[in-house]
């Protein structure tokens, strides 16, 4: 389904356009950070700190104000989207792709198979996702790396379970039987029948989850389960800003923005996606 | 090209732990005849069909009898005879709409059993595929192999689903009530493809269907089915000129006679 009309026609739907906008932004501040940023994200100015913000634009001057240690906090959100995508694309798309796999398989395969992942799904979604994620971290360790793993071992659930519901559906579809008859071995059924009419799905649900991921990110580096807390990450900022919010709110709110933006980016365009990818609503 | 001859022998199917659907069917097709078959929604007629084809829905399945095909024992095969077997047969369906994958092109769904059963390159198989499309008539065969389903109207993909069957040379064709979800101007055109396809092809032809007027127009012999069981089988000049069964005799009472205005509407 993704000829280059549908791509065409996505690009006249405003949630599409917007969400791309959105994220493309970011995508260039993450890869262009050091040439964006005005300042090292890690030098401290002990005589500037909590400095307001200041568009006078001078050689010393902090946009969008500093921190309690005088970092400049426009150069450490542009650095923290660095932070922010690595995990948004690492970790969804692996969740997305072990989420997938095993969906398909439980809906397209049924009995034994279908029972065990089924069961699996059940008692991991039945942990609340947060406290689940912060108990695995405190397992494996903080950084970058573990929260990616921790994002995985919870939100694979998520896919798994939603996948399988179509697959289920796919397969009772008259021509999954036509494939029967024309004589094709159930794999090439999978692979070549119902894979493409379920992926549209995956790509819309991978578009949430990686708005998703971003949040855990946050929520994880907010209590410093995340990278460590000199190294510049939105939740981090958040904490920060939060102990000085009354002498400079800046901190906090200038995170906080770019977290909306980003989560707000990546799920209107999951929703322009679906429209554009369910030939139904289209 | 000619047809081969199949023997349904006392077929029984049942829901696992569920209620019987059919209660030991037999029939018989000869090679190159067209047969009936005919009854109420739930009379387990469709699945005579899918019992032949292999595509018992989840937890039906085939508890007595036989069925013969081509000198084979089709009840009871595993999954690889079964597939084998099955080269021999085909299917057209009763929805053109959901019976094509809506996000694959119409060449590469025609050409992919092309190139399982008859073993055909790519190119053989499409261009196999453009000589069937002019076969059943279809305006712009080469446009259409190019296009996905949802760009055709549902005239034009049964016909597609039609050049498919017929494109492997079957021996026997299950039609499952082809024509019901198209309206009545294109169920004649396609009804009359679908005997003339037949006839230069010699296949024999198991028509499923719940419309008399139907088998009037297409069918040799037919068998009428009630709640799984067989009730009547005859010659359709026979079976119209006297219908024997009661079953049946209702059933005809029961079709609006467009020749006699006023006619009973039972």
């Amino acid at each position: 389904m993704t000829t280059p009309g549908t791509l065409r026609h996505a690009l006249t739907n405003w949630r599409v356009v917007t969400g791309g906008v959105l994220l493309l932004v970011l995508l260039v501040a993450a890869v262009f950070a050091a040439a964006l940023s005005p300042y090292d994200p890690l030098d401290q100015d002990l005589a500037a700190q909590l400095a307001p913000p200041d568009w006078h634009f001078g050689r010393d001057a902090h946009a969008l104000g500093t921190d309690s240690l005088g970092r400049d906090v426009l150069s450490r959100l542009i650095y923290g989207s660095r932070v922010a995508l690595t995990v948004a694309f690492v970790a969804g798309i692996l969740t997305a792709v072990a989420g997938t796999l095993l969906g398909l398989a439980a809906g397209f395969f049924g009995g034994w198979i279908d029972a065990l992942i089924s069961r699996a799904v059940d008692i991991w979604s039945s942990f609340p996702p947060v406290l689940l994620s912060i108990i695995l971290v405190a397992l494996i360790g903080t950084g970058l790396w573990s929260v990616v793993a921790a994002i995985v071992l919870i939100d694979w659930t998520r896919f798994c379970r939603v996948i399988r519901a179509e697959t289920l559906k796919q397969r009772r579809l008259d021509y999954v039987d036509a494939a029967v008859v024309a004589g094709l071995r159930p794999r090439a059924i999978l692979w070549r029948e119902i894979v493409p009419n379920v992926l549209p799905l995956a790509l819309v649900l991978l578009t949430l989850e990686m708005g998703l991921a971003v949040v855990i990110e946050a929520i994880l580096s907010f209590v410093g389960l995340s990278i460590s807390s000199d190294a510049p990450s939105w939740g981090g900022m958040i904490a920060e800003g939060r102990e000085v919010v009354h002498q400079a709110p800046w901190v906090l709110i200038g995170a906080m923005l770019v977290l909306l933006a980003t989560v707000l980016g990546f799920n209107v365009l999951g929703d322009g996606l679906k429209q554009e990818l369910d030939p139904v609503l289209r | 090209m000619s047809g081969a001859a199949l023997d349904i022998t006392n077929l029984s199917v049942a829901i696992r732990r569920g209620p019987t659907l059919l209660h030991g069917v037999s029939l018989h097709v000869a090679p190159g005849e067209v047969h009936g078959l005919v009854g109420m929604s739930g009379a387990g007629k469709s699945m005579v069909g899918r019992c032949l084809l292999g595509i018992l829905p989840a937890r039906v399945g085939i508890t007595g009898g036989s069925i013969r095909f081509a000198g084979q024992e089709l009840v009871g095969l595993n999954e690889r005879d079964r597939r084998r077997a099955g080269a021999q047969l085909a299917l057209i369906p009763q929805d053109p709409l959901s019976a094509l994958n809506p996000s694959r092109r119409i060449v590469s769904q025609m050409t992919d059993v092309m190139r399982l059963r008859l073993g055909l390159t790519q190119s053989e198989a499409t261009a196999r595929a453009l000589a069937m499309l002019h076969e059943v008539h279809i305006r712009d065969p080469e446009g259409v192999l190019h296009r996905y389903p949802h760009e055709l109207s549902g005239g034009m993909r049964q016909r597609v689903l039609i050049a498919t069957a017929f494109a492997c040379e079957p021996k026997l064709i299950v039609a499952d009530e082809p024509t019901t979800a198209l309206d009545v101007t294109v169920q004649k055109q396609i009804l009359r493809l679908i005997r003339d396809l037949q006839r230069s092809h010699q296949t024999s032809l198991l028509f499923v269907t719940h419309d008399l007027g139907v088998v009037a127009k297409i069918c040799n012999s037919v068998t009428v089915l009630n709640a799984g069981r067989v009730v009547e089988q005859a010659p359709v000049a026979e079976m119209f000129a006297a219908p024997k069964d009661p079953y049946t005799q209702a059933l005809f009472a029961a079709t609006p006679r467009y020749d006699q205005p006023g006619g009973v509407v039972a």
